[in-house]
């Protein structure tokens, strides 16, 4: 008999079990003083519903949840593993050409499948959804990225970039009490590049003091800077609008010559437009990962000391780091202006910067195919709770399923589920270590 | 080549370096010896820009660089191979090379093919991850890493440091065969007797000040240094 396989296996099932009915509680009905044991009994054996597809105990059906999300990263670990196993056989230099056709190819086939996919989806929540809800968060994580997987830089605050903005286009298009600077109702394309510089500017101003700090101190920092973005849309009424919000912000519109077109209230056009731009950034944020920018800002996450006795600035990396990182949630600050027509503080709070933050983190620090999927996946996940509620589920409830996701996602999977090339290279480089002593 | 002269460092209330003074010549090897927490690597930090110096001058042909930013040393021909090595973890022996040359810029690859002649274990290991390396071979490529932006000054944090006794010969060779090729080495250490068959003249460092300094044959046959530093009683 084969005991140490059967033992391995037993322990995975058992730590799936634990952490599944460990789910199962926490998320389960809560008990009374009277009779405190009711919740926990509730939570186990009460009925409960599969994404509306099967009902079960929920007992079982967390634990079905469990053993297919371990199931999954099991199959992509391997998936990957084959990859990265191939990848530090082949020659860095000689692979880049064919590596680049492959992802290339890739690329392509999501980005028809991104064409078609308002064909697909009718439903009008879903239309609204894959613009507000998935594609500006796509844009954000992917910002986010570049601060946390490319520069190692923990930035709790990134709402505040995305809130200069949405109140740049605001402001631009006269939509603020403070007054536009190009008259009023302005198309909110021309307040792209503004939103998008004043998002930047906004990096620098708060990256030049703090980013000195490391660590856990710059954390906090930008914790404060986030609030403190909020709180100024709040308060300084007669700048923003305070509390009550702004007034109508204008849709997009086009008017060059005999072309005209408006983007009106059907967020198809609206996806389109803000397609484009993700691929744009995408493609400006591959660039730079690929550039000596990218090289220094690798240096500077792996031994910031190190990086600057050989020839590298890390202020000046970790500035523009933030910068550019400012810039595309600029950018999805002006999408969401004109695609909402109002906006008002309550948007931009912390739970807003943590969900950014837990894309990035879910779909692989640093890895931009990775972010952009983690985004689509939790957001659409999220989206779906919120149109099709399986029973019993309450909206607080989410932030417990995106939790246990995030533990889940940890412990098996820490790089996230697309890991950046350089912490998927650190996995093989250890098992071939433990081969070579074992 | 490199003059100091009555520099103090400070750490808040510690004062590390209570206004030390010394010289490299061009084509040197010179030695700092010292126990530890003598302020060896607070010095060798000081000359490469990473530890402010509170008071005095430190003069690199001619030129004060007290206070130039740690960044713009390569530029200024000061390569600074830390304590710890310091290699990049997730970058392979090729990537940590090619950060050595970032403030370069002009072609660099003969450079990388100099430094696997120089250090052919790299060569066999150019593929692999920096944190895999063994210990010596971490060193190696840390000094192979530092002399990719062709320094005309060598700054050796402790090269020896929990290194076998045999690999530690092999890497004094190099340094040797660092200093034929024309760059002037600056080698911190506490292996005393290796650094003073090695050096041309030496320092001893005690608490923060030069305690004494001599020509390195001298140094090695003096009872102070045998005493403290090779172990035997005076
Ligand atoms: N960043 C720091 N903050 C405060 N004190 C420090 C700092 N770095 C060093 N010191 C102190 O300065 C003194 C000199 O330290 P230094 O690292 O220069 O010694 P060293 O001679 O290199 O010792 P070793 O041989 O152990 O490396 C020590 O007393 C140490 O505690
Ligand atoms: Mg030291």
């Amino acid at each position: 008999m084969n005991l140490p396989f059967i033992k391995k296996f037993s322990t995975k099932a058992l730590i799936i079990l634990i952490s599944s009915e460990l789910a199962a509680v926490v998320t389960g009905p809560p008990g009374n003083g009277d009779t405190p044991w009711v919740g926990f009994h509730d939570s186990i054996t009460q009925k409960a519903s599969f994404f509306g597809l099967f009902v079960t105990g929920r007992w079982a059906l967390f634990y079905a949840i469990g053993i297919i999300s371990y199931l999954a990263v099991h199959f992509f670990k391997k998936l990957n593993s084959n990859n990265s196993a191939m990848d530090s056989l082949r020659s860095q230099y000689s692979s880049v050409a064919k590596n680049k056709y492959f992802k290339l190819a890739a690329v392509l086939v999501i980005g028809v499948l991104a064409i078609l996919l308002p064909t697909v989806i009718t439903d009008p929540f879903w239309r609204e959804a894959m613009v507000s809800q998935i594609a500006v968060f796509v844009l954000l994580a992917l910002g986010l990225n570049v601060v946390v997987g490319f520069a190692g830089l923990l930035d709790l605050g990134f709402v505040a970039f995305y809130a200069v903005g949405a109140y740049a286009t605001a402001w631009c298009t006269g939509a603020l009490p403070m007054p536009p600077i190009f008259g009023s109702h302005v198309n909110p394309f021309f307040a792209i590049p503004i939103a998008i510089i004043l998002a930047m500017v906004a990096g620098v101003i708060l990256g030049i003091p703090t980013l000195r700090l490391r660590g856990d101190y710059l954390a906090i920092v930008t914790l404060g800077f986030g609030e403190i973005i909020t709180l100024f849309a709040n308060n300084l009424t007669g700048i923003t609008g305070g509390a009550q919000g702004t007034k109508q912000v204008p849709h997009f519109s086009l008017h060059i010559g005999p072309l005209k077109y408006i983007w009106g209230l059907d967020p198809v056009p609206y996806y389109y437009l803000v397609i484009g731009f993700v691929i744009l950034f995408i493609f400006i944020f591959y660039s730079l990962e690929h550039s000596r920018v990218g090289r220094a800002w690798t240096a500077i996450r792996e031994d910031e000391v190190a990086a600057e006795s050989l020839g590298i600035n890390p202020l000046k990396y970790k500035v523009m780091a933030f910068a550019i990182g400012a810039a595309s949630a600029g950018f999805a600050g002006v999408m969401t202006a004109a695609q909402s027509n109002f906006l008002t503080p309550a948007t931009f709070t912390l739970a807003l910067s943590i969900n950014i933050l837990v894309l990035v983190i879910f779909g692989g620090m640093g890895s931009i195919f990775g972010v952009v999927f983690g985004a689509i996946v939790i957001q659409t996940i999220t989206m779906y709770l919120i149109h099709t509620p399986p029973a019993g589920y309450q909206p607080p409830d989410l932030y417990i399923y995106i939790g246990a996701l995030l533990v889940i996602m940890m412990i098996f999977r820490p790089g996230g589920l697309f890991p950046a090339r350089r912490r998927q290279r650190a996995d093989v480089a250890t098992s071939s270590l433990e081969n070579s002593n074992g | 080549m490199l003059e100091v002269k009555n520099a103090v460092v400070r750490y808040g209330a510690i004062t590390a370096l209570h206004g030390i003074s010394l010289e490299v010549n061009k084509g040197e090897i010179v030695t700092l010896l010292g126990a530890n927490g003598a302020g060896k690597s607070t010095t060798l930090r000081m000359l490469s820009g990473l530890q402010a110096a509170q008071e005095g001058q430190i003069l690199f042909e001619g030129v004060d660089i007290a206070n130039t930013k740690p960044h713009n040393f390569t530029a200024l021909g000061i390569s600074h191979v830390p304590e710890g090595r310091r290699i990049f973890p997730q970058m392979t022996v090729e990537e940590n090379l090619d950060m050595g040359a970032y403030s370069r810029k002009d072609s660099y690859v003969d450079d990388i093919e100099k430094m696997f002649i120089m250090f052919p274990i790299l060569k066999d290991r150019r593929k692999q991850l920096g944190g895999n390396l063994s210990g010596g071979e971490q060193q190696m490529l840390a000094i192979a890493r530092a002399l990719m932006s062709r320094p005309r000054l060598l700054l050796l944090d402790e090269p020896s440091m929990g290194l076998a006794p045999m690999i530690i010969e092999s890497i004094f060779q190099i340094i040797g065969d660092i200093r034929e090729t024309g760059t002037t080495v600056f080698l911190v250490e506490q292996n005393a007797s290796q650094a003073l068959r090695l050096a041309d003249r030496g320092y001893v460092m005690e608490n923060g000040r030069i305690a004494f300094s001599d020509k390195a044959s001298n140094l090695l046959n003096d009872p102070r240094v045998r005493a403290v530093y090779l172990g035997e009683s005076a």
